[in-house]
């Protein structure tokens, strides 16, 4: 081999180029960012290129956006059109699991890469339509950039931004600025949102949120957020609700935690009579069990008891509804100002069975067993309402259902809940003596029970089928990781398929 | 309106001689165009291309002064065939589309008139949809200029680079008597830059001068026995003379050392990831000079062998660096080798894939692969014998999730999908068909409705053999986009014709939504320069469709499903079609939000809606997600001991559009939902009436309160 290649390799002999790459989530406003950057640079003297994908891709889907950039020259540089892997120096993702991608595709290299990262959270699909907790583990992407960036920066800029009335693009180049990764001033990076003339004192801002935030001036993040049991029934203590909880202290102390959110959430639902019932309900079971078990049983039954003694009728959602601080809320969430007017809307189909479950309990059992009865009352009340809870009359109505508390003990709806209730801790505990997990395990199932209407009814034939699943496992040594593994199933599709499908399993050993 | 103005930038069109231009690539061809004396301008929006018509479309006024022709062609197909005005006329002229689909559309006019050939420069700008950010399926429009024997430009991507290609494309198709394809990829059509601006020429020979001045040749027509000749003409005439031009003026570029025993071939569009992946290397500086030879390939149609041969000279070893597949340019590299019985060894798809896009990452692979086979001293040592280990980075590729495109917050699509999705529920799966558009987000979670699309305006026509019915009729959707591009004709026509027995819906959003918003004959808005308020139910009653249900609002979910209801179990056996309207959210907050802001800005009383979920009601069951996926119907996790999956949660991005609402009703779902609408500047009496009514309502919560134990 002869000519010019005999020589070793050739060193760039140039100032390198500075390589940053945005990853965002469609409607983000990474262009926005881009454009800024761009600006930014080209005003300080820099050759600059910016690369964007643009069209469907940008539909709320996984985008990015890719600048490239080097002290201008007589010669313009060559410069790439997307960012390559282990190649990248400022990785910006505007959100937790870009983050995470940014990471997955190797654009976050510990020799070189300075990630800043948006903590908050913008939900996947698939994350959001699991009928249970689907969300993704931030905690995984945040250990892994930990140690794949060289310079980790990460705090929750879209609140940072938001809270300033503006958009994350500003709280994030705020951070850039902050980073020290490129060689500008913070006032150049001022100036250029100056420039563009738009939201530019709420940009501002937010622009020195991040900033702070990055330099750790701002440590928001990391403020213990107060319990919200801490302050549970101090606000106006009664002699009867000092009972209850006198009897709470009485419990071990692991269970208090537990068993104090229970009791506040059924006596909040109906009276202290009601929470009285409760602890009549927990305190056998509690005796049941032990501290070698870290008093498992006894705080998990604190809590599905709970949850099931406070189900969702009509009355509570109408109480909910109607409550003082819930309006407080919504204005608060809204933003409405004194001077402006707010009127509110609640959106209710009830069908028949919520309408015969408020009905005293012989009669409820008689109209429910009636399929001319029930086609009447779905005839009459069946359909989609639309209330106005802020006129008089629409929350008048819904005022009297919320203060049907002091009758609901004598409704249809309550004797099937109590009838639910006492058969699900009977299964649950028969096996307590040979299989304490078991119990534990089928205690749980409780959490399959939620939602309303079709919903309700689907959640519950989910919880009768695991509960079957449990009785056909129940004597094998492994039963409890079974039923966890149906329990789990379950929550895992709408129509139960994963469900169908770990029963068939366990059919065919058992 | 497209979703896009560039009323602004527009004003760089005017730029004059010795003036630099800074900005995107496509607003760069755009003024090149005038530049070189375009005489009239057309195409199809598409990404990514869309703003190329946008930008067109806002420079009405600095066309008019030249006299160009601008048209915004109802599709690929028509715009390509508007380049018969270059056949008789020595008039340049330029369309734009996306590849290779819109080539696809556009292949019988582009076959005609490569046959015809052409007077006037005619020049076809392709935005190459491949690679990542691709909306449509991975092919090449490469294949399409060999077929019908048209040039086929791929310039470096950078904005000299492109523009010059404008100039030389015009000068190649006029020296050649053969239309010039120019290829721009996904993102140099978006990548930012400068270049120096000539001024704009007014077209030597206008198409209003031509009108004046009507041509005719038959020998330009293809019919026999002239197609025969225009066959022979392409071989024996314009395809030399388009190498002659190519070679005199140097379109294509030789960089690096003149000896050297192996070099590199490359696209132009790949030059900046080669040059890159040869930095990386240590055998390039980033201004492009490197230690490799490396002859790129602005025209990569037809191969110039001559200009192959005499890089060759010299060479023991050749890559070729050629993104996507079949290998086109390496086979044919390799041909001309074989019959010259040359030694020197040609390298490609066997270092680089076959198939996939040429990422950074994948051409350092490449080209180290080659350099190691061939020449592994010029390897720096740290890649000939890496001797740091690399930390283990965790694996997230079970953490991440997936996040394709969809339906925007508010979009009015989301409500006919959740009816859809009811139907189903009550009717059981049925057989649907999709077609392009935003629309087929619907085939993705959370709706799963649909399972093919084949292309344009082609999802009825996609359903054709089931159109004779059966036990559950099938479905198809239809934009409107895609209702006017190809569907009135292929996809209804083809219904009433064939007397089929199937459903189709026309998702009619007032725009050629996906790609970024252009009016369509059906668009609500006024058009000063376009025909809009062409109602689409008009034109299905034209053409003989008797079952049209007009839906004017889509957020209706009940009545949208009771409409699909009554469309799949109707007597009526023929075509049955739905026309869902509502205006794409995403445009409607661009017109509307401003307007708003000024009106509360003034004192106008406005009511400004938004919905919200209690989350003590909320059970976490996550039903309501699943009929519609909306981005600003999230989840939160609430702090509460009791709760074990996080409930529906609604953030500040919400339009209120109702269709949480609607579907919490019709799928009689959970009373959780409620809207707030915040009155902007009350008028006073309803302010006076809202004060009394809350001091009622505050007295009987007060008197509740007292009662019961506070939580809080």
């Amino acid at each position: 081999m002869t000519g010019d290649l005999s020589g070793g390799p050739v060193r760039a002999q140039t100032p390198g180029i500075t390589k940053l790459a945005i990853m965002a989530v469609g409607g983000q406003g990474g262009g926005v960012l881009t454009g800024w950057i761009e600006k930014l640079a080209r005003a300080q003297g820099y050759s600059v290129q910016a690369t964007s994908v643009a069209g469907v891709a940008q539909r709320t889907g996984a985008t990015i956006y890719y600048v490239e950039m080097a002290p201008a020259s007589e010669r313009p540089p060559v410069f790439a059109l997307a960012p390559s892997a282990g190649d990248v120096d400022i990785l910006i993702a505007a959100e937790m699991m870009e983050v995470g991608r940014a990471i997955m595709r190797g654009f976050v290299t510990p020799d070189k890469t300075t990630l800043i990262g948006s903590t908050h959270r913008a939900l996947a699909v698939s994350e959001k339509s699991a009928p249970g907790d689907g969300i993704a583990n931030a905690k995984e992407v945040h250990a892994a950039a930990e140690i794949a960036a060289q310079t980790l920066i990460l705090a929750d800029m879209e609140r940072l931004a938001v809270a300033h009335g503006s958009n994350i693009s500003a709280s994030l180049f705020g951070a850039l600025a902050a980073s020290g990764t490129l060689p500008f001033s913070r006032a150049a990076f001022e100036n250029t949102i100056r420039e563009s003339g738009k939201g530019v004192g709420p940009s501002l801002q937010a622009f020195s949120a991040g900033f702070d935030a990055t330099l750790g001036l701002n440590d928001n993040d990391t403020a213990a957020r107060s319990s919200t049991l801490a302050s549970v029934g101090q606000a106006n203590p009664t002699l009867q609700w000092e009972v209850l909880r006198n009897r709470i202290d009485a419990l071990p102390e692991p269970v208090h935690q537990m068993a104090l959110a229970g009791l506040a959430k059924v006596v909040d639902f109906q009276d202290c009579a009601y929470g009285s019932l409760y602890l009549d309900r927990l305190e056998p079971i509690v005796a049941l069990d032990r501290a070698s078990d870290h008093w498992l049983l006894a705080v998990t039954a604190a809590k599905y008891i709970a949850n099931a003694m406070a189900y969702d009728d009509i009355i509570r959602v109408a109480d909910i509804k109607t409550r003082g601080p819930r309006f407080d809320r919504i204005r608060a969430e809204m933003s409405v100002r004194s001077d402006q007017g707010m009127q509110l809307t609640e959106y209710f189909h009830p069908r028949a069975e919520e309408i015969s479950g408020l009905l005293p309990r012989g009669l409820g059992a008689r109209v429910e067993n009636s399929p001319r009865a029930m086609a009447w009352l779905n005839r009459w009340f069946g359909k989609g309402r639309r209330l106005r809870t802020d006129s008089i009359p629409a929350f008048l109505l819904l005022y009297w259902l919320g203060g049907l508390r002091s009758y609901r003990l004598k409704t249809r709806r309550h004797t099937i809940e109590v009838a639910h209730l006492d058969a699900w801790l009977h299964q649950s505990l028969a096996p307590l003596a040979s299989n304490y997990m078991l119990s534990v395990e089928m205690l749980r199932c409780q959490r399959l029970i939620k939602g309303y209407s079709d919903t309700h009814g689907r959640g519950q034939s989910k919880f009768v089928n695991v509960m079957q699943g449990a009785d056909l496992v129940k004597d094998r040594k492994d039963a409890a990781e079974w039923v966890a593994r149906l329990h789990a199933a379950a929550l895992q599709d709408p129509d139960g398929k994963a469900l169908s499908g770990a029963l068939e399993t366990v059919r065919s050993f058992s | 309106m497209a979703e896009r103005s560039f009323s602004n930038e527009v004003e760089y069109l005017r730029l004059g001689h010795g003036e630099t231009f800074t900005g995107e690539g496509i607003l760069a061809i755009t003024k090149a165009l005038l530049e070189n004396g375009v005489g009239y301008v057309g195409g199809y929006q598409g990404a990514p291309i869309s703003h190329l018509m946008d930008v067109l479309a806002d420079a009405q006024d600095v066309l008019d002064e030249l006299g160009v022709r601008f048209e915004a062609n109802a599709s690929e197909a028509a715009a390509a065939a508007m380049l018969a005005a270059s056949v008789h006329y020595p008039i340049r002229g330029a369309v734009t589309f996306k590849g290779p689909v819109g080539v696809n559309v556009a292949a019988d006019a582009l076959a005609n008139l490569s046959s015809s050939g052409v007077t006037g420069g005619a020049l076809v700008i392709v935005g190459e949809d491949y690679g990542e950010g691709s909306s449509i399926m991975q092919e090449r429009s490469h294949a399409f200029a060999m077929k019908s024997q048209f040039w086929l430009l791929d310039p470096r991507p950078n904005l000299p680079s492109i523009t010059k290609a404008v100039k030389d494309g015009f000068e190649l198709s006029e020296a050649s008597n053969t239309p010039v394809m120019l290829m721009v990829r996904i993102r140099s059509c978006h990548v930012t830059g400068s270049f120096e601006t000539r001024d704009n020429v007014v077209p030597p020979l206008t198409v209003k001068d031509a009108l004046r001045d009507p041509r005719s040749d038959f020998s330009r027509v293809v019919l026999p026995p002239m197609s025969y000749l225009h066959e022979q003409d392409k071989i024996a005439n314009r395809w030399p003379a388009a190498e002659t031009f190519i070679v005199k003026n140097g379109l294509n570029e030789v960089f690096g050392p003149r000896n050297a025993p192996l070099g590199i071939v490359v696209q132009g569009g790949m030059y900046n990831g080669v040059v890159r992946a040869l930095h990386r290397l240590g055998l390039a500086d980033i201004y492009g000079d490197s230690k490799i030879p490396i002859y790129v390939l602005n025209v990569t149609y037809p191969l110039i062998r001559e200009e192959f041969d005499q890089f060759c000279v010299g060479k023991g070893h050749v890559l070729v660096v050629e993104e996507g597949q079949p290998d086109f340019i390496e086979q044919q590299l390799g041909s001309m080798l074989y019959k010259s019985r040359s030694s020197v060894a040609l390298h490609g798809k066997d270092v680089f894939p076959m198939a996939g896009e040429y990422t950074g990452q994948v051409m350092l692979d490449g080209i180290t692969a080659f350099l190691k086979t061939v020449a592994p001293n010029l390897l720096p040592g740290q890649v000939r014998a890496p001797n740091t280990v690399a930390p283990e980075i965790p694996d997230l590729t079970k953490t991440v999730p997936i996040r394709p495109p969809g339906f925007c917050t508010g979009c009015p699509e989301r409500p006919i999908f959740a009816a859809m999705k009811l139907t189903e529920q009550e009717l059981g799966k049925h057989q649907i068909s999709g077609d392009i558009g935003c629309h087929l987000f619907a085939s993705l979670p959370p709706f799963e409705i649909g399972g093919a699309t084949m292309g344009y305006g082609l999802g009825p026509a996609s359903n054709a053999a089931f159109d004779g019915g059966g036990e559950r009729r099938a479905i198809s959707i239809l934009g409107d986009g895609g209702f006017w591009h190809n569907g009135l004709s292929s996809s209804i026509g083809n219904m009433v014709f064939n007397k089929s027995d199937s459903v189709v819906v026309i998702v009619d959003n007032y725009y050629s939504a996906a790609t970024g918003g252009q009016d369509v004959l059906s668009s609500r808005a006024q058009n000063d320069t376009k025909s809009t308020n062409n109602p689409i139910s008009k034109a299905l009653g034209g053409i003989g469709v008797e079952w049209i249900r007009q839906i004017d609002r889509t957020y209706d979910v009940g009545r949208m499903r009771d409409v699909l209801r009554d469309a799949l179990t109707t007597d009526y056996k023929g075509p049955k079609v739905i026309i869902a309207s509502s205006e794409c959210m995403l445009n409607k907050q661009r017109r509307e939000k401003p307007q708003r802001d000024l009106a509360i800005h003034e004192g106008q009383r406005t009511s400004v809606p938004r919905f919200g979920v209690d989350p003590d009601i909320c059970t976490g069951d996550h039903a309501c997600i699943r009929l519609s996926g909306c981005p600003s119907l999230s989840l939160k996790k609430l702090d509460d001991p009791l709760r074990d999956d996080p409930v529906a949660h609604i953030d500040q991005t919400c339009v209120g559009c109702g269709n949480c609402g609607e579907v919490a009703d019709t799928a009689i779902l959970c009373p959780s939902f409620y809207q707030v609408d915040v009155v902007h500047n009350p008028k006073r009496h309803e302010a006076w009436r809202t004060r009394q009514r809350n001091k009622v309502i505050a007295w009987l919560q007060k008197r509740r309160s007292a009662k019961r134990l506070a939580f809080s």
